[in-house]
């Protein structure tokens, strides 16, 4: 097997991350000095039907994790004063880190981004919920609003023009359910980030205060500003199919070189991504390959047999996964993907928020049952058992998942539990008949880069 | 510990006239109280509750299930690690376990000088710097034993203390406008908020504001607070991030991003 050098696999073009590696890439003087609120001052010369359309015409998908059509997202507006723009920046699906590395490297392309849809969508304000543990994002985020209240380009007659709209920033207080829009919503009302009962399925309809409420991803609005600049059939000719555009992906796990990668949708591979050169330049200490966590804790993992299939939203939702906030953790041959497994029902339990049944007492349960076969106090039975909690939380254990729970957390346990099971059930065997753990511990082992 | 000061009780208030519906300041105005205090004390979540025409129950009731509000005393610094599965893949639980035995407590825990809480930390998003901790929610990427100590030591000396600031400071970058693009359409505003209450079933005792209550203050007095935000170790992460695939113009000015503890 390639160990690593090049694959052919082409970076950029740089739709987002243009500005990341520029000095103070988080002012003013950097963002205007590379194209900074061009792409609103032309937005802002047409009307907001018309930018509306181009969004429709770039394709784009929203990049938080369900792949929902931005442009038709905000078509569905219930046409009703005030309506609102609330963006979700509370990045915490494990394993994700581009919205982070979005509000902290350029925060200005960020705000641009959602004026342009805040003009598109008339919103009459704007609610910027960024996680509440990403202290220096707020740090920047805050300056850079005050830079751009400055400049102009954000309160009153937005740059000279008839359009004004206001930018709060809203700070999360940690927890991970309000990354679902409705738990983001309560949230934003002062309470428990409990995710509301559907019907009313979309915020668009009854969303903040029962108004109408467009809620975007930080990763979706930070496209706007090149999309408006160069035109939608620019960023549509990036991509294939429903994958259009750039993706950032997060890379994770046993590879050299982990990190943010900006790349064209759908035209590489889980081998380009692992083992080019320039990008995760191969798995550490050339061992083999174990399993493909694809998009995020809530996606289901792929073997090595999946390391040819394109990094696409169709080609993954074929093969049973999903691209999902385009996190990518590897796992290499001395992994415990028992202990993997485990750690991620953990999160699932800690997280449940508690309302329904089958999400707060089968994230319990599962867990407890995977800690018990990687302590090696596991029986046989327990791999039916574990199945069965995954098929009552939900049934058929398929993907896309049934649900039974109001929104997708529960749903999203079985991900890593049947996965394990189903692709390393020797290993459970070989837990539970030897009555301990057969893999090391994971060792502490930096990225060479900085070691 | 008690009740929010004079200028506390003032932010408090600019927060709260930032919302068309009093009660979404409250989350911001509890990290106002333990920006105080450290924590949230019962005099404080009482008071919050007097701003907010809610009882101290409802207060702690919304306080209580976010994992960053503390309802008892913490140390000075609240050092949280994350265990999850890529800092986990990088070796978390060594880093943790080297840590548990130096601080000689189990995650959870405080020292008993006061010094230190440690957390065992769901995924902090700077996974390509793995493992990593935060600091009163400062991170630090790329973390080993002996970083921790050295870490430790330039905490507890004060070296680190434009850094990371006192536990519970989560932004020192203050708004320095108010919503003057709000301000003339005070009553418009009023009367929308009306509709939208109306319509609104999750409303409860919720008071309207009416964002004119900063009457297009413009600058507020606190403009221009002075934040030095190039801050070495946290940045590394943005720095590196996006460095090795992302970015490679100009990649070299990125001057700042020493990213090391050492």
């Amino acid at each position: 097997m390639t160990t690593t050098g090049p694959t052919g696999a082409k970076l950029g073009p740089y739709v987002i991350s243009s500005r990341f590696g520029l000095r103070q890439s988080w002012g003013i003087e950097a963002y205007l000095a590379h194209e900074g609120y061009e792409g609103l001052r032309k937005a802002l010369a047409m009307t907001p039907e018309d930018v509306h359309q181009a969004a429709l015409a770039s394709s784009i998908l929203g990049r938080g994790g369900a792949g929902f059509d931005a442009g038709r997202k905000w078509g569905m507006l219930r046409k009703a004063k005030p309506n609102y723009l609330v963006v979700n920046g509370d990045e915490s699906e494990p394993a994700t880190f581009k919205d982070h590395a979005i509000m902290e490297g350029d925060p200005h392309q960020l705000i641009e981004g959602i004026l342009t849809c805040a003009y598109a969508t008339g919103a009459d304000q704007v609610f910027l919920y960024v996680r509440g543990e990403m202290a220096l994002a707020h740090e920047r985020l805050q300056a850079a609003l005050n830079e751009a209240y400055d400049y102009g380009a954000v309160g009153r007659n937005i740059l000279g023009s008839d359009f004004s709209v206001d930018i709060v920033i809203h700070p999360g207080a940690g927890a991970y359910i309000c990354g679902d829009e409705t738990g983001m919503l309560e949230s934003l009302e002062g309470k428990r980030g409990y995710p509301r009962i559907k019907p009313p399925f979309y915020p668009a309809v009854i969303g903040l205060y029962g108004a109408p409420t467009v809620v975007n991803n930080v990763e979706t609005l930070s496209n706007l500003p090149w999309i408006m600049r160069n035109g939608s059939d620019a960023f549509s000719a990036l991509g294939e199919g429903r994958s259009r555009g750039t993706k950032i992906l997060s890379l994770s796990g046993h590879v050299r070189r982990p990190g943010n990668y900006e790349v064209e949708f759908a035209k590489l591979t889980f081998r380009d991504l692992i083992y080019d050169a320039k990008l995760g330049a191969g798995i550490r200490e050339d061992r083999g390959l174990k399993a493909i966590i694809p998009g995020g804790a809530s996606s289901p993992w792929f073997g090595p047999d999946h390391l040819d299939l394109s990094l696409a939203n169709e080609a993954i939702a074929e093969a049973g996964s999903m691209v999902g906030s385009g996190a990518i953790t590897i796992m290499d041959e001395t992994t415990c993907t028992v202990r993997a497994a485990w750690r991620i029902t953990r999160f699932f339990h800690r997280e449940s928020c508690g309302q329904c049944t089958p999400c707060r007492e089968g994230s319990g349960w599962a867990e407890k049952v995977m800690r018990r076969i990687e302590d090696g106090e596991g029986r046989e039975a327990d791999l039916d058992l574990l199945m069965d909690i995954c098929d009552n939380i939900s049934p058929g254990v398929v993907w896309p998942p049934a649900q039974t729970t109001i929104c997708p957390l529960g749903p999203s346990i079985p991900s890593p539990v049947a996965s394990a099971i189903r692709l390393f059930r020797g290993e459970f065997l070989d837990h539970i008949r030897q009555g301990l753990c057969p893999f090391p511990p994971d060792r502490l082992q930096t990225s060479p880069a900085y070691a | 510990m008690a009740r929010l000061n004079d200028d506390n009780l003032v932010r408090a208030r600019e927060l709260i006239a930032l919302y068309p519906v009093k009660r979404s300041a409250l989350i911001p105005v509890l990290h106002v109280l333990q920006e105080q205090d450290g924590y949230l004390s019962p005099d404080g979540l009482s008071h919050v509750a007097e701003l907010f025409d809610l009882t101290a129950a409802e207060v702690r009731g919304t306080a209580s299930f976010y994992d960053m509000f503390f309802l008892e005393p913490v140390g000075r610094y609240v050092v949280a690690v994350c265990t999850n599965i890529a800092c986990m893949l990088a070796g978390a639980y060594e880093l943790l376990d080297h840590i548990e035995k130096r601080l000689e407590i189990s995650a959870g825990g405080t020292t008993a000088d006061g010094s230190f809480t440690l957390e065992d930390a769901e995924c902090l998003a700077l996974c390509g710097n793995a493992p990593c901790l935060t600091v009163n929610w400062r991170y630090f990427g790329d973390m080993t034993p002996g970083r921790w100590e050295t870490l430790a030591e330039d905490l507890l000396a004060g070296r680190l203390a434009d850094e990371v600031p006192p536990h519970g400071t989560l932004c020192r970058v203050r708004r320095a406008v108010g919503l003057p693009a709000s301000a003339p359409a005070a009553s418009d505003a009023a009367g929308a908020g009306r509709s939208a209450a109306s319509k609104g079933a999750a409303q409860g005792s919720a008071k309207r504001q009416v964002p004119a209550a900063l009457d297009n203050a413009g600058h507020l007095d606190h403009a221009g607070h002075e934040v030095q935000l190039a801050t070495s170790r946290s940045t590394a992460a943005v720095g590196s991030t996006l460095a090795p695939g992302g970015s490679p113009r100009e990649a070299a000015g990125e001057g700042e991003a020493t990213g090391d503890a050492q």
